[in-house]
C-alpha cells in the first residue's frame, strides 16, 4: 500500500506502456561443453513485470548476466530501446549498459560490504552524477550541492523500502533480509528504465517474501518500472507477474501469460523433473 | 542539528554531511590545531626535522592509502613515484629555471600521469600479482633515474638552491615547517573530501566489489587508472617537497625500502582511514627517531650500542608491522576509535 507520494519518478524510460523495451533474439551462450543458453528469444514490454522461471541451472542467471553485459553470448542480439534509439547490448561493457538505464540485483547479494546503506544507495546514483576530481577534492560548491541533491531521491527509496533505521550501518553487518532490500534499493536509485531482479526473495521466509513482493510491486506501481524477475516460487510468480518465460536446460520452453504457462504440460514436466531430481 | 542525550539529530542533509558535529569534536579539533601551531616553538631542532619529515610522509601516505586502502589496489611503487616527483621538480627548477611553486605543481601533475601509466597492469592483475607488477614499476623507475644521465644526472645527486621568497631564504626547519604543514593539511582535507563525494565512493565500490560497481555504471578501468593517478600525484607532491626541503635529490632516497615504509604507515595507521594515515605517519617516523635518540642517550651506560642501532630499528620496524597485522589490522585509527568510545561511555561498559 502506498501511503505517501514521492517526488522523484523511479522510472527513467519514456516509452509507451506495452512497447517492446528489451528484445532478446536467438542468444546462445556456452561455457566449454555446457550450453547455458540455447537460442533463447523473448521480448520484455514497457510497464510489465516479466518473470523468468525454471529449475536450478536452467540458465536464468546467465540470461540476466548477458543482458547486463557480464557474460558475452556467442550468438544472437540483445536490444534495448530508448527514445534515442535501439542499442545492442551484446558488444557493450557493463557500465555502458547501466548508463542506458539497465539496473540489477544479484542472486547472491553483491553489495559494497564496507560501505553504509546510504553509501551503497548513493552508488546507485552514480550514473546521474557528474564526478570531477577537482570538485571532489574541494568539496565546497558543486560537489557538496550534488551530494545533497541526490540524497533526496535516496531518502525516498529508503522510505519506500523501510530501511530508515539502518541507513548509517555498514551493509556487511545487516541481516540477510535487509541486505536484499538494500540491493533492490540500490538498483531503484538508478531510476532504471529496466530493472533486473535475480531471485530477490530467495532464502526468505513467507513473511519476508511477502514484504519483498510488495516492495517490487510498489516500485512497479509507483513508477511503472519495468522489471524482469527471476523467481523460483511459482505462487509468487503467478501473483505478481504479467508475463512468464520458462527456461529449462538453457531452452525457452514456454512464454506467455501466467495462467497459460501454468497449464503448459512442458512446464509441469520441467518442474516435476526437478522434484524427481531433488 | 541538535546533540542530545539520545544522540545527534540533524535537521538538514547539509548538517549531516559536515565532518565535525558535536562541540566536543570541534573542541578537540581546536586543541589539535593549537598543538600543531605550537610545535615549532617548543620542540628541539632535532624533533622539528622529524616533524617536517612527518608532514611530507603524511602527504605521500595519504596518496598511497587512496590507492591501497580505498581502491583496493596494492602498490609497492610509492618510492618510485616519490622519485619521479623529486626529480621532476628539481630538474624543472634547476635546469628549466621555473619558480619552485610552479615546479612542484608541474612535478605533481607529471607524477600523476606517469602513475596512471604504471597503473595499467592493475586492469588485469589483482593482489599478489599486482604487488609484483608495482614492484617492477618501482625498479623500472629507479633504473631509469640511475641510467638516464642526460636528464637525471644518473647516480650523481642533484643539488638544489635554497627556496627564496623575495629576499627571504628558507634555510631552517622552522621556515619549512610553515610550508610543509599547510600543504599536508590541504592534502589530508582534500583526501577526506574526495571520499564524501561520488567519485571517492566509486573508488571504494571498485575495492569492495568490482563487478557490482560496473553494474552501477562505474567504469572500473577508468576508476583504477584515476586512483593510480591521484595516488601518484600525492606521492609526486611529497617527493617534490622532499627535494626542495632537503636541497638534494639522489636515487638512494627512493628505493624499495621507502615504498615499504609507506605501506607500513598505512597498515599501522589503518587502511581506508585518512586520520589513521596521519597517526601512522607520526608513529612510523617517530619510532626510528626515538630508537636512535634512546640509543645515543644510552651510549654512556652501554658502549657499542650505536653500531647495533640500525639492526634494532629494522627488527622493531618489522615487529610493529607484524603485531599490527595480527592484533589490529585496522590500525591506530581503530584503536583511537575504541579509546574514544571507552571514554564516552565510561563508566558503563557496553
Ligand atoms: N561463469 C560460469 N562458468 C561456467 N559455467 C557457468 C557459469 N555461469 C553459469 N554456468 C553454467 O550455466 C548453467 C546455467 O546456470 P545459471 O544461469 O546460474 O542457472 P540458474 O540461474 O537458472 O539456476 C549451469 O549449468 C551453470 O553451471
Ligand atoms: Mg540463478
Amino acid at each position: 500500500m502506498i501511503t505517501r507520494s514521492y517526488r522523484h519518478p523511479l522510472n527513467s524510460s519514456r516509452l509507451e506502456p506495452g512497447e517492446p523495451l528489451l528484445e532478446v533474439s536467438d542468444i546462445r551462450l556456452r561455457f566449454g561443453g555446457i550450453t547455458a543458453l540455447d537460442e533463447v528469444s523473448l521480448t520484455v514490454r514497457q510497464g510489465t513485470v516479466h518473470a523468468v522461471i525454471g529449475p536450478n541451472g536452467a540458465g536464468k542467471s546467465s540470461l540476466l548476466n548477458c543482458i547486463s553485459g557480464l557474460y558475452r553470448p556467442q550468438d544472437g542480439t540483445i536490444v534495448v530501446h530508448t527514445p534515442a534509439g535501439a542499442h545492442d547490448l551484446t558488444r557493450k561493457k557493463p557500465h555502458r549498459i547501466a548508463r542506458l538505464g539497465v539496473a540489477r540485483s544479484f542472486q547472491n547479494i553483491e553489495l559494497f560490504r564496507h560501505l553504509t546503506v546510504l553509501e551503497n544507495l548513493m552508488l546507485g546514483r552514480h550514473i546521474h552524477m557528474r564526478n570531477r576530481l577537482t570538485r571532489s577534492l574541494v568539496w565546497f560548491g558543486p560537489a557538496r550541492r550534488q551530494e545533497i541533491a541526490h540524497r533526496e531521491l535516496v531518502e525516498e527509496v529508503i522510505d519506500l523500502l523501510q530501511i530508515q533505521s539502518v541507513r548509517h550501518k555498514p551493509v556487511g553487518a545487516l541481516a540477510y533480509g535487509f541486505q536484499k532490500r538494500v540491493e533492490l534499493g540500490r538498483a531503484l536509485c538508478m531510476q532504471p528504465a529496466l530493472l533486473l531482479l535475480d531471485e530477490p526473495m530467495a532464502g526468505m521466509n513467507a513473511e519476508e517474501k511477502e514484504d519483498m513482493a510488495r516492495f517490487v510491486l510498489d516500485a512497479h506501481e509507483l513508477a511503472g518500472v519495468t522489471a524482469v524477475l527471476i523467481e523460483h516460487d511459482m505462487n509468487v510468480v503467478m501473483d505478481i507477474s504479467d508475463r512468464v518465460s520458462v527456461l529449462d536446460f538453457g531452452r525457452l520452453i514456454a512464454d506467455g501469460a501466467p495462467e497459460q504457462v501454468s497449464n503448459d504440460p512442458d512446464v509441469a514436466k520441467a518442474y516435476l523433473g526437478e522434484e524427481v531430481r531433488a | 542539528m541538535a546533540a542530545t542525550s539520545t544522540g545527534i539529530h540533524h535537521r538538514s542533509y547539509a548538517s549531516e554531511l559536515a565532518l565535525r558535529h558535536t562541540s566536543a569534536e570541534k573542541f578537540r579539533l581546536v586543541l589539535v590545531v593549537l598543538a600543531v601551531l605550537a610545535v615549532p616553538f617548543v620542540v628541539s631542532p632535532y624533533w622539528l626535522t622529524i616533524a617536517n619529515q612527518i608532514g611530507i610522509a603524511v602527504i605521500g601516505a595519504v596518496g598511497l592509502n587512496i590507492l591501497v586502502g580505498y581502491t583496493g589496489q596494492i602498490s609497492l611503487g610509492q618510492g618510485g613515484f616519490l622519485a619521479v616527483g623529486a626529480y621532476s621538480s628539481a630538474i624543472l627548477h634547476v635546469r628549466g629555471d621555473l619558480p619552485i611553486p610552479l615546479s612542484i605543481l608541474l612535478a605533481t601533475l607529471t607524477t600523476a600521469v606517469i602513475g596512471a601509466f604504471f597503473g595499467i597492469p592493475a586492469l588485469r592483475l589483482k593482489g599478489l600479482y599486482l604487488a609484483i607488477a608495482t614492484l617492477a614499476s618501482q625498479e623500472i623507475i629507479l633504473f631509469a633515474v640511475r641510467n638516464w644521465d642526460a636528464v637525471t644526472g644518473g647516480r650523481d645527486a642533484i643539488s638544489i638552491p635554497r627556496m627564496e621568497l623575495g629576499r627571504f631564504v628558507f634555510r631552517q626547519d622552522f621556515h619549512w615547517y610553515w610550508v610543509i604543514l599547510p600543504i599536508a593539511v590541504l592534502a589530508v582535507v582534500s583526501a577526506r573530501n574526495l571520499f564524501r563525494t561520488g567519485l571517492g565512493r566509486s573508488f571504494m565500490a571498485v575495492r569492495d566489489h568490482d563487478i557490482a560497481a560496473s553494474a552501477m555504471g562505474v567504469d572500473v578501468t577508468r576508476t583504477k587508472v584515476l586512483a593510480f593517478a591521484v595516488s601518484s600525484g600525492f606521492a609526486g607532491l611529497a617527493g617534490a617537497l622532499t627535494a626542495h626541503y632537503t636541497g638534494i635529490v639522489t636515487w638512494e632516497r627512493f628505493t624499495l625500502e621507502e615504498s615499504i615504509l609507506y605501506l607500513a604507515i598505512i597498515i599501522v595507521g589503518g587502511l581506508g582511514s585518512i586520520a589513521g594515515t596521519v597517526y601512522g605517519a607520526i608513529f612510523m617516523i617517530t619510532l626510528p627517531a626515538l630508537i636512535t635518540r634512546v640509543g645515543q642517550d644510552m651510549q654512556g651506560t652501554l658502549p657499542g650500542i650505536a653500531e647495533k642501532l640500525p639492526a634494532v630499528q629494522v627488527v622493531v620496524f618489522g615487529l610493529v608491522i607484524v603485531l599490527f597485522l595480527i592484533f589490529e589490522p585496522r590500525g591506530l585509527a581503530r584503536i583511537w576509535q575504541r579509546l574514544k568510545d571507552y571514554v564516552r561511555f565510561w563508566p558503563f561498559r557496553y
